[in-house]
């Protein structure tokens, strides 16, 4: 396959950065997007130029550390992240634009790698359950009923990647948020702690300059794990209890 | 980065093989106490020091690493007031490793009443080790196992549950019991969630200082102990020095030496690497784990292998077709013409032997030619019968994501072909000797999780790394690093120390040649190659001529890295191409002492299996005699034979005999 690449390259973060052109003619359709990547990378390094940053890890679509734009389309057209998104998807000659996560709360660190850092203070806000080393009952002191553990393992699939806010037209991380509510606040381990933590995060995430949900639902559409729009309103229901409590 | 020309130039021209090694005095784990095996933990805690609470806060520990192992250890030392100064070269602590395992954790719960009990999971470890673990480490994480799942059902981690609300669990390759704890297939997700969440609670708190895309380069030791390290800011390049009180390696494995393995691609060994060259020994570094049911690999390109669970192997047949060079197309074979090789060489455990046994047994199939896919490299993993049994819903519902992923890989429908699986390298059992205390031979140096090599022997069992990491991070290493911290002095060590400014001189000048080098090919296919030569030498199966020629071309390959690699860009910002040339030095070097342990282990055992020391049918045979030892290896220089210290096993409780499956 031949592939004309367009990728966004920003040689820091006060670059202003650009769009440049690569070509590549030995693309199969077996490879997955980043080794396809690999492969221009490869070439630049042979030709002592800097190959394009990019952040991947696992490359199973489970750490989350890999995502670009792809076409318009955080992780690109499959619906899964980027490192899981293969060539097949691509037709032979295809003209392929790829950009960094545009978000204001994700500042570039260099070409296609951002920071999403915020991510972390998020969670460090209020997304855990305080429960220190040794403390713990037993496992089964508390049955959860099956739906409900099934409910909160779907919100707990979150991995993270940031594609929510990256396609989202206000650059929200409400998905993200409420993927983290939703899923400790469903348990009874997480009922103590339930307030705080739907007020404590949603400040977090305003404050790092997450933009505000208007109801879109890009984020959910574009979500490699499917985290389901349904946990926004979970979250702000659960906000307006706290708050009532409050 | 200086831009002074490096001092003590690394091995660029001369390395000379070695092939060679001498024998230095036994090493002893002088941790673990006497008297019987149950009450040794509570013993050792018992006797263990304690630091008082209100005096915590004055130490600092440095953390490297936030899987299961790191993420624990750092978030409970936070808890119990320690000043926790933690690192990752990930963006994220969430990101580590960790996360990728699938299949579960084990415990010995016994809530299915069939048996099991913390002997039993003593006893299945030290067996499946193939007895070349220590026995009461190994029961003190069986003991711990109970705990584990307590505290993360208590984090809120959302284990699979029955209708009634209690833990469901499964049985899990090699055992007979159900004591497996699962989270869909992303056990290791969930539980590192829980860990990163417990992590980010200290980090929030400021009880933990949390350093992501930042990468250890150097162990700092002054006075012949463990001070600090020196790490690099991934994104500005800054090279800083970071000292405490204790440094706890919680890297994760070196599989990735392999170039091509199931490890995350930056996963690296660089830590426990230069541990070792500061003096800790490296134990078992032969001891490579491969997992059976792996995507076989599609082409050149290919830059990482991806794991299935294994658990798909509770329901999944193995098979190929029984004549050579059979190319049709698997629904076209019929019933008789098919070898279930597994089911029909080991009757009793049918498609659930251990990793090791499953692994060789497809490679010895692919190698008589009866291979299936791309390159004849593979088996077929068939659901049909499953599917027919349990109807798709029950099927989905238990490997729904795992099917998915292998359709998105090879754009094939398990529910209709048969998956095509092959052995990978996944896990390793070898790494920084430790003692009972999960103390490294420097003191106020302890390693964790997979960077350690104490529990698992020379083969792990399924849904044992997330147990041994978690309990490591939770439970061991908190009460044995209070020991190390009251019976040490507290005191601050000068930041122009010469031990310390000459680490951080060393990792300059390092950086320098390599950025400075300006070769021609990149550090990515010198990888590549060192990999290939690896799993053709000191995969699933090893000889001594294999060895010897590995021996002989690696150093040859190192000489001609620093020779000829060529790494773009500086090192005052964000640089992957140095990032990888820094690691793949480093797997350069390990790659050479893996070989001359395995080349010096002249018996199978477990992951080694060695081609001169089998069965008449064809089985691994231990040679117990000889190699009832760890084999801790000292650094003495780069290219020099380093010197084997022995720590001799005893069973007193499981009496080692040959595995057998059949």
């Amino acid at each position: 396959m031949k592939i004309t690449l367009r990728i966004w390259r920003q040689s820091g973060p006060e670059d202003r950065g650009g769009m440049r052109t690569y070509e590549l003619d030995d693309v199969t359709p077996e490879m997955s997007f980043l080794e396809m990547l690999d492969t221009l990378n490869e070439k630049l390094i042979e030709n002592g130029e800097e190959p394009v940053a990019f952040d991947h890890d696992c490359r199973e679509g489970i750490c989350g550390a890999c995502g670009m734009v792809i076409n318009g389309e955080p992780h690109g057209p499959d619906r899964t992240t980027t490192c899981q998104l293969h060539m097949r998807h691509f037709d032979d000659g295809a003209t392929v634009d790829v950009e960094p996560w545009r978000a204001a709360a994700f500042p570039v660190v260099k070409d296609l790698v951002v920071d999403r850092s915020a991510f972390d203070r998020v969670i460090g806000s209020g997304g855990y359950i305080t429960a220190p080393t040794g403390s713990a009952p037993e496992a089964h002191a508390t049955p959860v009923a099956k739906a409900t553990a099934d409910a909160a393992f779907e919100n707990a699939e979150c991995i993270g990647c940031g594609a929510c806010v990256a396609a989202c037209p206000n650059g929200s991380a409400t998905l993200f948020t409420a993927a983290k509510v939703a899923h400790l606040n469903a348990l009874p381990q997480g009922a103590p702690e339930r307030e705080s933590r739907v007020l404590d995060m949603v400040e977090t995430m305003d404050a790092e300059g997450f933009g505000g949900c208007t109801n879109t639902g890009m984020c959910t559409s574009v979500c490699p794990k499917g985290i389901p729009l349904a946990s926004i309103s979970t979250m702000n229901r659960e906000y307006l209890r706290a708050l009532r409590k409050a | 980065m200086n831009g002074t020309p490096p001092a003590d130039t690394p091995p660029a021209d001369a390395s000379p093989a070695y092939t060679d090694y001498r024998v230095g005095a036994p090493v002893v784990d002088a941790k673990a106490p006497e008297g019987p095996i149950e009450e040794r933990w509570a013993r050792r805690r018992f006797e263990a020091k304690l630091v008082n609470p209100a005096n915590r806060r004055a130490h600092t520990v440095i953390v490297v690493g936030t899987g299961l192992a790191g993420g624990a250890a750092g978030a409970t030392l936070a808890e119990q007031g320690y000043r926790v100064l933690q690192f990752c070269y990930q963006d994220s602590p969430r990101r580590a490793h960790s996360i990728a395992a699938q299949g579960g954790i084990n415990a010995a719960k016994n809530y299915r009443n069939d048996g099991d009990s913390v002997r039993r999971l003593f006893y299945d470890t030290v067996k499946g080790g193939d007895f070349r673990a220590r026995e009461s480490n190994v029961h003190r994480l069986a003991e711990v196992s109970v705990e584990i799942i307590d505290q993360c059902v208590a984090q809120g981690v959302p284990f699979a549950r029955e209708y009634g609300g209690l833990l469901d669990t499964r049985s899990f390759g090699g055992v007979q019991v159900s004591r497996t704890f699962y989270a869909r297939g992303q056990t290791g997700q969930q539980l590192l969630l829980g860990a990163y969440q417990a992590l980010s609670r200290g980090i929030a708190a400021g009880s933990v200082e949390m350093r992501p895309r930042t990468e250890m380069l150097d162990l700092i030791v002054v006075d012949g102990r463990a001070r600090g390290i020196v790490a690099r800011d991934l994104v500005t390049g800054r090279i800083d020095t970071h000292l405490a009180d204790a440094v706890v390696l919680a890297t994760g494995g070196y599989g990735n030496v392999f170039h091509l393995s199931t490890n995350a691609k930056n996963s690296n060994a660089t830590a426990i690497w230069r541990a070792h060259r500061r003096g800790a020994l490296f134990a078992n570094p032969c001891f490579t784990q491969i997992h059976p049911t792996c995507v076989p690999r599609s082409g050149d390109h290919q830059s990482k292998l991806t794991l299935m669970s294994e658990s798909l192997r509770n329901d999944g047949r193995i098979w190929v077709p029984s004549q050579a060079g059979d190319t049709r197309a698997p629904a076209d074979i019929p019933e008789d013409e098919r070898d279930y090789y597994l089911e029909r060489m080991y009757p009793s455990f049918g498609n659930l032997v251990p990793r090791d046994i499953a692994s060789r047994a497809a490679k010895n199939v692919c190698d008589e030619g009866r291979g299936v896919g791309p390159g004849g490299q593979g088996v077929y993993l068939d659901f049909a019968d499953a599917l027919a049994r349990l109807g798709r819903e029950t099927v989905e519902a238990r490997y729904g994501n795992l099917f998915e992923m292998y359709q998105r890989i090879t754009d094939e429908d398990p529910y209709r072909v048969p998956m095509r699986i092959y052995p990978a390298i996944h896990y390793t059992m070898g790494g920084l000797w430790v003692d009972y205390d999960l103390a490294t031979t420097i003191p106020g140096l302890f390693a964790i999780g997979e960077a350690n090599f104490s529990d698992h022997g020379a083969n792990r069992l399924g849904a044992s790394a997330l147990m041994q990491g978690l309990a490591d991070g939770y439970f061991v290493l908190p009460a044995t690093l209070a020991d190390f911290l009251a019976r040490h002095p507290h005191d601050e060590v000068p930041r122009d120390h010469p031990a310390v400014t000459d680490a951080v001189s060393e990792v300059t000048d390092r950086l320098y040649l390599l950025l400075s080098n300006n070769g021609d090919r990149s550090p990515e296919s010198f990888h590549r190659e060192l990999g290939e030569l690896l799993w053709d030498t000191c995969g699933m199966s090893r000889s001594e001529t294999g060895l010897r020629k590995a021996l002989e071309r690696i150093p040859e390959l190192r000489a001609e890295f620093w020779r000829r690699v060529r790494v773009p860009g500086g090192g005052k910002s964000l640089n992957q191409s140095l990032e990888k040339a820094n690691r793949v030095a480093d797997y350069l070097e390990l790659a050479e002492l893996m070989c001359l342990d395995a080349l010096h282990r002249a018996e199978s055992c477990g992951g080694h299996f060695r081609e001169e020391s089998q069965t008449p049918d064809g089985e691994a045979a231990r040679r117990d005699g000889e190699f009832t030892y760890a084999a801790a290896w000292e650094f003495t220089g780069p290219g020099s034979a380093p010197v084997l210290h022995r720590e001799a096993l005893e069973f007193s409780h499981v009496h080692p005999t040959q595995r057998s499956y059949a």
